[in-house]
């Protein structure tokens, strides 16, 4: 079992001048990331969705590495993108699924099926070409170079500690710091695209 | 001889439309109202066609496009339109993304009486969302679907164009 930031840590080595959607990763992301403007930390649009939205960046984007930070809940609600993924194999997309087994900013209460759900066999069996899973932060840490260097779709799925949540939504800190319109122009803006 | 008039949106009307948009993606479902529009975009190599299996990804996806700097339409029912809430609500509302949504309006019919609650429900879904909408019903309403794409990138919102036109005419 790995700490999430831990695990940003050992990705942030590797990251060069990815563009990285860090899902509900985002409050530990912004502590970690130097490259704000490659950087799509969006809070929580809608659940489900991450996936998605970050196959869209990789195929408006088909030179530049995106990869996302999902989560086991956000996969579970919007799984059928797994199909389309597959299905238009960007290469450029990197997966990576970070599994706490529960609803982490609703208390904590577990997913379905929380503890006995092979997510990498899933994305395999949706039709990624790669797929891992990793328990322990050495072992992916170790597997992080060969996982992005070689093309995607790639999906790793991560076990961590969760981060629970259990204030009201107002007395929660506010870890954005720019807004997702903000975030998504500085974005446009660094790799010269045009609203 | 005859009064009926005759009422047709051609497929290759409204692909005209979409082209001379630029349009770069279609993320879409299939539905029984566009079916034929398919087959012509799936033949059209400017085009890039994103099948997602639920509605509501298509929004998420149509706003990764679009923050990428692509021209996205999304191709859905008005069934999976409804389904869509509150991807339309998060994803497309909320990063203020300029896509046309092109609804197959299954159930609608000309006189107004439909029996198909996914006809009777579309409008009221769009108005609590405060999404506009364009219904194109012909191929003389062609050119609402470029009024349409001012309108998403003039407001930077989410337009609806409402295709009240079966191909197969099950309207008629």
């Amino acid at each position: 079992m790995m700490y999430v930031s831990d695990v940003l840590q050992a990705f942030n080595q590797y990251r060069g001048d990815s563009i990285v959607i860090p899902g509900r990763a985002g409050i530990f992301w912004v502590e970690v990331s130097t490259r704000v403007n490659l950087d799509l930390p969006l809070g929580d649009p809608a659940m489900g969705g991450y996936a998605a939205f970050a196959l869209g960046v990789a195929l408006a984007l088909p030179k530049r590495k995106v990869v996302l930070f999902d989560s086991e809940g956000e996969v579970q609600m919007g799984m059928n993108i797994l199909l389309t993924v597959a299905e238009q194999r960007p290469a450029n997309f990197f997966h990576i699924m970070l599994d706490n087994e529960c609803y982490a900013t609703t208390g904590g209460q577990p997913v379905p099926n929380a503890k006995n759900v092979a997510y990498d066999v899933i994305a395999r069996g949706a039709g990624y070409p790669r797929a891992f899973a990793f328990t322990e932060l050495d072992e992916f840490a170790a597997a992080l170079p060969g996982i992005l260097g070689e093309p995607g779709p790639v999906f790793v799925a991560l076990k961590v500690h969760p981060n629970i949540q259990n204030q009201p939504m107002g007395k929660r800190p506010r870890w954005m710091k720019r807004t997702r319109e903000q975030a998504i122009q500085d974005m446009q803006r660094e790799l010269g695209i045009s609203r | 001889m005859s009064n009926a008039v005759t009422v047709q949106l051609s497929p290759e009307v409204v692909l005209g439309e979409l082209k001379k948009q630029r349009v770069t993606h279609i993320v879409w479902l299939p539905d029984s109202e566009t079916n034929w529009l398919y087959l012509l975009m799936k033949a059209e190599p400017g085009l890039s066609l994103v099948a997602v299996a639920r509605e509501g990804l298509a929004c998420s996806t149509a706003a990764g496009l679009a923050a990428g700097g692509k021209t996205p339409v999304i191709l859905i029912q008005n069934t999976g339109l409804m389904e869509s809430g509150d991807s339309i609500r998060g994803w497309l509302l909320g990063l203020s993304v300029p896509v046309v949504l092109m609804v197959g309006l299954r159930g609608w019919t000309r006189h107004g009486v439909t029996q198909d609650t996914a006809a009777v429900y579309t409008e009221p879904f769009l108005n609590a969302f405060g999404i506009k909408y364009y219904i194109v019903e012909s191929d003389a309403d062609a050119s609402r679907i470029e009024v349409a794409f001012e309108e998403a990138r003039k407001t930077r919102r989410p337009v609806a164009v409402l295709v009240a036109d079966e191909y197969h005419g099950f309207n008629h």
